[in-house]
Order: structure tokens, then C-alpha cells, then sequence
């Protein structure tokens, strides 16, 4: 792919490439379709369109999400928006159980927005997109005054198939299933304390956000029964579990001890008076399943780089019903409740 | 996790509770109620919620969970003052995140944050002054927030504006002190507490002798405590171990942070920048003389009080309210009338319910929505 950067006039983005005239149009070819070189974009048309035939081969539903992604800063350590936004949504697709197929792309740019940024995003969309399998087919640019965006907002909508066999709910989590993680929780909202450089700290923990749809495949391909699945980005894994626990009436315990955490983001939460069960992950899938699946789904997801430190935090049982308890490792039980707002750091 | 996870040992645990339980079994015949131990910190009461200790405990011991929480105490009118002050079209108010949902009469700071106030999340006064540098056509004030604990770096931050010459930089000064407070408390004539784990930061900064009162005037054993889950444990089988041998003494547990004479250099900060105030007021208490400080005329440039008019109202709590019930042990949470219902995490009405580390937020937080569902 080469990117138009000498082509393209001017550093940074102007009132006049939102106009519908001809910067307008230079930026979309130049930045945008000749970045993202699909071969839907590159008709011009208003609209992708897809051959039914084709989708149906690869399932009987279709799926279709959509995530705006307003993340400051842009750039942060293991990532950037773009990859997030290409990320965020093949996640949402792909925890359904759907192979994600295609993504649109929309962009509020504030004016002033330095183009070389705009080309590194569009180039890490692209990237992240290929190496998912996912294209980008369509997409819409706005460039709005100073101050009406914080820099740079993206919308991302994908659609992708769901294979017949497939029925991932949010309510069939049943008594003696098992809970899955894939591996280390906390990383992203860490990475973003970081990034944000208002604390000094000195860390490096890297956003774990990554594309889970090539690991779920692989799993559905082993255990099709797979109950509920989903990805636990905001309000993390306490908030996902939280909402397994209300829509299928029952109660899950979890062993806190058995929590991948990593140190650096245990100690980010020590200094900060915040808990990593609530801090947001962009990389992470929650599963339940039945216990007697649990080994050969483990095993199977270690042999994915996305799954190498999957492992099995808890089990699904009666009551209370619709709370996630977790048990602490130091004797005592709390239950973890969903979050009342934002998570505030203490006092003291 | 070096010097936490050491703290946090399982099989530790178990030995001190195993302790705690033959101690209280000891003393049993000689109850007629169960015994009351109060933490007075919010930091412990967190703790003690996190890691589940309460239900680690034998029956005949119950926790009370002190009024040591700040950002709890803290009074509507206080918070209204706040948000005026943030409402300054020439301020940036700058304060501690969990000050931020704290309600006020009629908003939060989150709430006036929302409506367009320029009010920003710090960690540190030091960054308030930071700020104050980097704007230096706007106001900078730092709602200073806090027992004893807080205190030297809100007094330091102040020096250090005054040394750097930082003119646009003000503290609105809420800081409050432990000892009149536990005063009142102990002065309550429903008091029914047996012992207190003491504040161990408040202690790093005052030491241990401020305590001794609470030992010899009103013989109440007092262990200062840490916050690491084996350091509410160990002190509480210290506490425990006083009253089977009938002592009543001020005793360190916290001996890795806390000096005998406290920190000096804090405690001259505190006294050459701050003095005492006649009363402050705190919600779910009243006003407790001298429990507050206020910064001494020589610092006036630097007082937010001074500097901008401030409405200093006194809202009174609502009616229906029971923390301060709550806060000396005569009721439980779920005792409260509006516990749950219409005073949640969500609607705090009291006190207790504003912060993570108030008595009534971490019961409705842990799910203990009525006596015994836990």
C-alpha cells in the first residue's frame, strides 16, 4: 500500500475538507481510499454492496454492531484509535459468534487535525483490518470547527455472519458452567492511565487490544455450544459478569486468586485506588461454558497468541441470583456489583 | 507484589483469625452484647470490605465503622461553596476524584463540571500548583480535603507557591482533625464502642501521643492500625488481647510506617501554615469544636476563603437521615429508614452513602441490603 503523503497539500485539516468540493475529494482519495484499498471503496458509489449468495455460505444470520471511539490520547502505548475502532467492533461482532466481514468507516475531525496523524491512524486501521480478514468498505468524513471535537472521533459499523450451529446468549449460563478468561485483564485501562501522562508513573504496560475473531473460530470450531460470550471492554470483567448473572438468573463465583492480573497494573490500582475488575480491556473475551468442555477449549486457546494465558476463573452457580461474588483469597467473600458511575480514585 | 503481598498471606490469616476466635471465645461468658470495635479510618473500612474480614470474624465481635471518611463528612453547604467557587468563569477548581460526586444542596461538582464549570481531577496539590503555572491568566484553587493525612501537602504546596511566588494559586482549606473527633464520638452519650483501631497515616503524620487520651480518659484500648488486610486482623487481635487482660493502652501495629513522635518536618509544615478553627461543621455529626483548620492570616494571599467570597452556607442534613447513628455504632445501615431505597450509591442522601469508603455505600456496595442476606 503506498500511502499519497507527498501528494497531499497542506499539514492539517481545514473547514474546506468537510465542504463537499475538491479538498474534500482529494482528501477522501488520497487519504482514505487509497489507505484503506478495498475494492468496494474504490468504486465510489454511496453504498458497499454484497452478493447474498456469497454471505450465505458462511452462516444462516447476519450480524451487525456499531462503536464510536472518542479514546484521548490517540496515540498510547501497544496502539492507537484507529486500531481500536477496527478492533472494538470485529470484538463485538466476532463475541457473538460471527465471522466479521466488513467495516464502514466514519470520521469527525477537528480542524486543525495534523494529517500526518490522520494517515498513521488510517494506515493502523488498515493493518489491524487485514491482519483480521475484515475489509473496510464505505465510510463518511466531517470536519467540524475548533473545538466542537476533541481532535478526532471515529464511528466504526461491521457486519459479519453467524454460522447455524452458533447460539451465544447472554442468558444460557446454567449451574456447573464454567467462566473463561483469555488472559491478563486490565492492560488497556492501564495503558491509557499511562498514556494520558498526568501521574508520571513509570510503567510499561501495553493496551491488550487485539482482534479475537481468528481465536473464537478456532474455539466454536472445538465446543460449538459455547453459552455466553462477550468482550469486556468499559466497566470490565465485573460488568460483563454482572450482566451473564441478571439475564440467565444465576450467581457466579468467582476465585480472585485465579484473575490473571499483571503486577504493573496491579500496582497502577494500588496507587490509584481503583480495581482492576472494573478497568476496561480491548482484547479480552469472557465465556461460559459447560464444565465438561473447559479442558479442550483452554488447551485449544493457548495455542492462539491471542489465548496463550487463557484459563478458567470461576463457576456458575444458584444463588444469590444475579450477583458475581468473588471470592478473595484471603478468606472473605464480596460481591462484585456493577459500577455506580465512573471509577473515582480515593481519597486516601 | 513486594512489601503488599506479604500482607495479604493467606495462611497468616488464618492463624490470626484462628486467634481472634479463641480470644473471643475466652470472653464470651463475660458479654452481655457483642463487642463494638470501631475503625475510624475510611481507608480501613475499605479494607476490611475488600477483603471480606467482617465475615472472617466470630459473632460476639462487630465492626463499627467510624466517621473517618472526609470525603463523607463532608457538609452540603461545603460542596455548594465548591461548586460556587468552580462556577467562576476565572477558576479551574481542582480537587480529588472521589470529592467530585459528593451532592451539595443543589449539585455535585460533577454536576456543575457538566454544566460548563472548568473543574479538573488532580492527585496531588502539586499539580494544582502545576497548573496554576501554566495558566497564569486564570485562578487555580485546590479544594483541600482531609484529615491529618492530607494535610502536609496541601501546607507544602502552599509554601512552595508562596517560595515560587505563584500568585494565582489559592487553597480552599477543609482539612479536618481526628482527635476532637473521636472525642466526640467517645463523648456520646449512646456510645456503646469497647476499643478503636486507630487512623495509621493520620498516626505517620501526629504520632502516638495524641491518642493517649482515648487509654487513660476513657480507658478504651486503641491499637494504630495499617491498612493491609493482616494489619486490621493483627490489630484487631491486639485490641482483643487489652480487654481480656483488662488493659486499656495506645499500642503501634503499624510500626513499619508510624514513628512514636510522628513526622516532623509534616507537623511544622501543618503549624507554620494552618491554625484551628472554633468548629467545623460535619454532616451526619453536627459541629464539633475544633475539629477543622483554617490557613493563618500570614497565608491570606494564598486562602481561597480570603481571596473570593465564599456563600458559607449551613444546609441542614435531611431529616430522615441516620448516619450519625451509624457512624457511633448505635444502629447498623440497614437499620436506616431510607437505607437502600431512597438513599443509594446512585441518590446518596447521607453521608455514608457518598463515598466507596462510607459505611453505608460499601454494605450496599457488598450486597448486605438487610441483616443477615450477606
Amino acid at each position: 500500500m503506498t500511502l499519497a503523503k507527498t501528494k497531499f497539500s497542506g499539514k492539517t485539516i481545514n473547514l474546506s475538507h468537510g465542504a463537499g468540493g475538491k479538498a474534500m475529494h482529494d482528501l477522501i482519495d488520497q487519504i482514505f481510499v487509497a489507505g484503506f484499498d478495498s475494492p468496494e471503496l474504490t468504486l465510489l458509489e454511496d453504498q458497499a454492496r454484497f452478493d447474498l449468495s456469497d454471505l450465505s455460505k458462511l452462516g444462516n444470520r447476519l450480524a451487525m454492531t456499531t462503536d464510536s471511539y472518542v479514546v484521548d490520547p490517540l496515540f498510547f502505548p501497544g496502539g492507537d484509535i484507529g486500531k481500536l475502532a477496527v478492533t472494538g467492533t470485529i470484538n463485538d461482532l466476532a463475541v457473538g459468534g460471527a465471522i466479521p466481514l466488513y467495516l464502514s468507516c466514519g470520521m469527525i475531525i477537528e480542524e486543525g487535525f495534523a494529517i500526518d496523524d490522520l494517515q498513521r491512524i488510517v494506515a493502523s486501521m488498515k493493518k489491524t483490518a487485514d491482519a483480521a480478514g475484515v475489509r473496510i468498505v464505505t465510510g463518511d468524513t466531517k470536519v467540524v470547527p475548533r473545538g466542537a471535537a476533541d481532535k478526532l472521533f471515529i464511528n466504526t459499523a461491521g457486519i459479519g455472519m453467524i454460522a447455524e450451529s452458533t447460539n451465544i446468549q447472554a442468558n444460557r449460563a446454567s449451574v456447573g458452567d464454567v467462566v473463561i478468561i483469555n488472559g491478563y485483564i486490565g492492560d488497556h485501562g492501564a495503558a491509557i492511565v499511562d498514556a494520558r501522562g498526568e501521574l508520571a508513573l513509570e510503567i510499561s504496560v501495553e493496551t491488550d487490544c487485539q482482534p479475537l475473531n481468528e481465536l473464537i473460530q478456532e474455539m466454536l470450531a472445538i465446543c460449538p455450544d459455547i453459552h455466553c460470550m462477550r468482550d469486556a471492554t468499559r466497566g470490565g470483567l465485573a460488568t460483563v459478569l454482572n450482566e451473564f448473572a441478571n439475564s440467565s438468573n444465576v450467581a457466579i463465583h468467582l476465585e480472585q486468586t485465579k484473575i490473571p492480573v499483571r503486577e504493573e497494573v496491579r500496582g497502577v490500582c494500588e496507587v490509584l485506588g481503583l480495581d482492576p475488575l472494573y478497568l476496561a480491556n480491548e482484547g479480552k473475551l469472557v465465556a461460559i461454558v459447560a464444565a465438561e468442555d473447559a479442558d479442550k477449549l483452554i488447551e485449544i486457546m493457548k495455542q492462539h497468541p491471542a489465548g496463550k494465558d487463557s484459563c478458567v476463573i470461576g463457576t456458575v452457580v444458584k444463588t444469590p441470583q444475579g450477583k458475581v461474588i468473588l471470592e478473595t483469597g484471603f478468606g472473605g467473600n464480596r460481591i462484585i456489583d456493577m459500577l455506580v458511575g465512573e471509577q473515582l480514585p480515593r481519597i486516601c | 507484589m513486594k512489601f503488599v503481598d506479604e500482607f495479604r498471606d493467606t495462611e497468616k490469616a488464618k492463624t490470626l483469625t484462628k486467634a481472634i476466635h479463641e480470644i473471643a471465645r475466652k470472653l464470651e461468658p463475660k458479654l452481655t452484647k457483642p463487642l463494638q470495635i470501631m475503625e475510624f479510618c475510611g481507608g480501613h473500612t475499605h479494607t476490611i470490605f475488600r477483603y471480606g474480614i467482617e465475615q472472617m470474624l466470630p459473632d460476639n465481635i462487630e465492626m463499627v465503622h467510624g466517621p473517618g471518611c472526609p470525603v463523607c463528612v463532608l457538609p452540603m453547604g461545603r460542596v455548594d461553596d465548591c461548586v460556587s467557587l468552580a462556577e467562576n468563569p476565572d477558576v479551574i477548581f481542582t480537587t480529588f476524584g472521589d470529592a467530585m460526586r459528593v451532592p451539595g444542596s443543589k449539585k455535585s461538582l460533577l454536576q456543575a463540571k457538566a454544566d460548563g464549570a472548568d473543574i479538573r481531577m488532580t492527585y496531588s496539590p502539586m499539580d494544582a500548583l502545576s497548573l496554576a503555572r501554566k495558566n497564569p491568566d486564570k485562578e487555580v484553587i485546590f479544594f483541600g480535603l482531609g484529615f491529618e493525612t492530607t494535610m502536609p501537602s496541601s501546607a507544602f504546596t502552599v509554601l512552595q507557591a508562596e517560595r515560587e511566588g505563584i500568585n494565582n494559586f489559592s487553597l480552599f482549606c477543609n482539612h479536618i482533625t481526628t482527635v476532637p473527633t473521636i472525642k466526640a464520638v467517645l463523648d456520646s452519650p449512646d456510645m456503646k464502642l469497647d476499643g478503636f483501631l486507630a487512623p495509621g497515616h493520620v498516626a505517620m503524620v501526629i504520632g502516638e501521643r495524641p491518642f493517649d487520651f482515648i487509654a487513660l480518659d476513657y480507658h478504651k484500648p486503641i491499637v494504630i492500625t495499617g491498612f493491609e488486610p493482616l494489619d486490621i486482623l493483627h490489630s484487631l487481635w491486639m485490641v482483643l488481647q487489652q480487654i481480656e487482660q483488662g488493659r486499656s493502652e495506645v499500642e503501634n501495629q503499624y510500626t513499619r510506617i508510624v514513628q512514636p513522635n510522628g513526622n516532623t518536618p509534616a507537623l511544622e509544615a501543618i503549624s507554620q501554615v494552618f491554625e484551628i478553627r472554633e468548629f467545623f461543621e460535619w454532616r451526619g455529626l453536627g459541629s464539633i469544636d475544633h475539629s477543622g483548620v483554617r490557613m493563618k492570616a500570614a497565608y491570606a494571599a494564598f486562602d481561597a476563603e480570603q481571596k473570593f467570597s465564599v456563600p458559607n452556607l449551613k444546609i441542614a442534613d435531611p431529616k430522615s437521615c441516620q448516619c450519625g447513628e451509624v457512624v457511633k455504632g448505635v444502629i447498623k445501615p440497614w437499620d436506616c429508614k431510607i437505607f437502600g431505597t431512597k438513599c443509594n450509591p446512585e441518590n446518596p442522601m447521607g453521608a455514608l452513602m457518598v463515598s466507596s469508603e462510607g459505611a453505608c455505600a460499601a454494605y450496599y456496595n457488598n450486597g448486605y441490603h438487610e441483616k443477615k442476606t450477606a
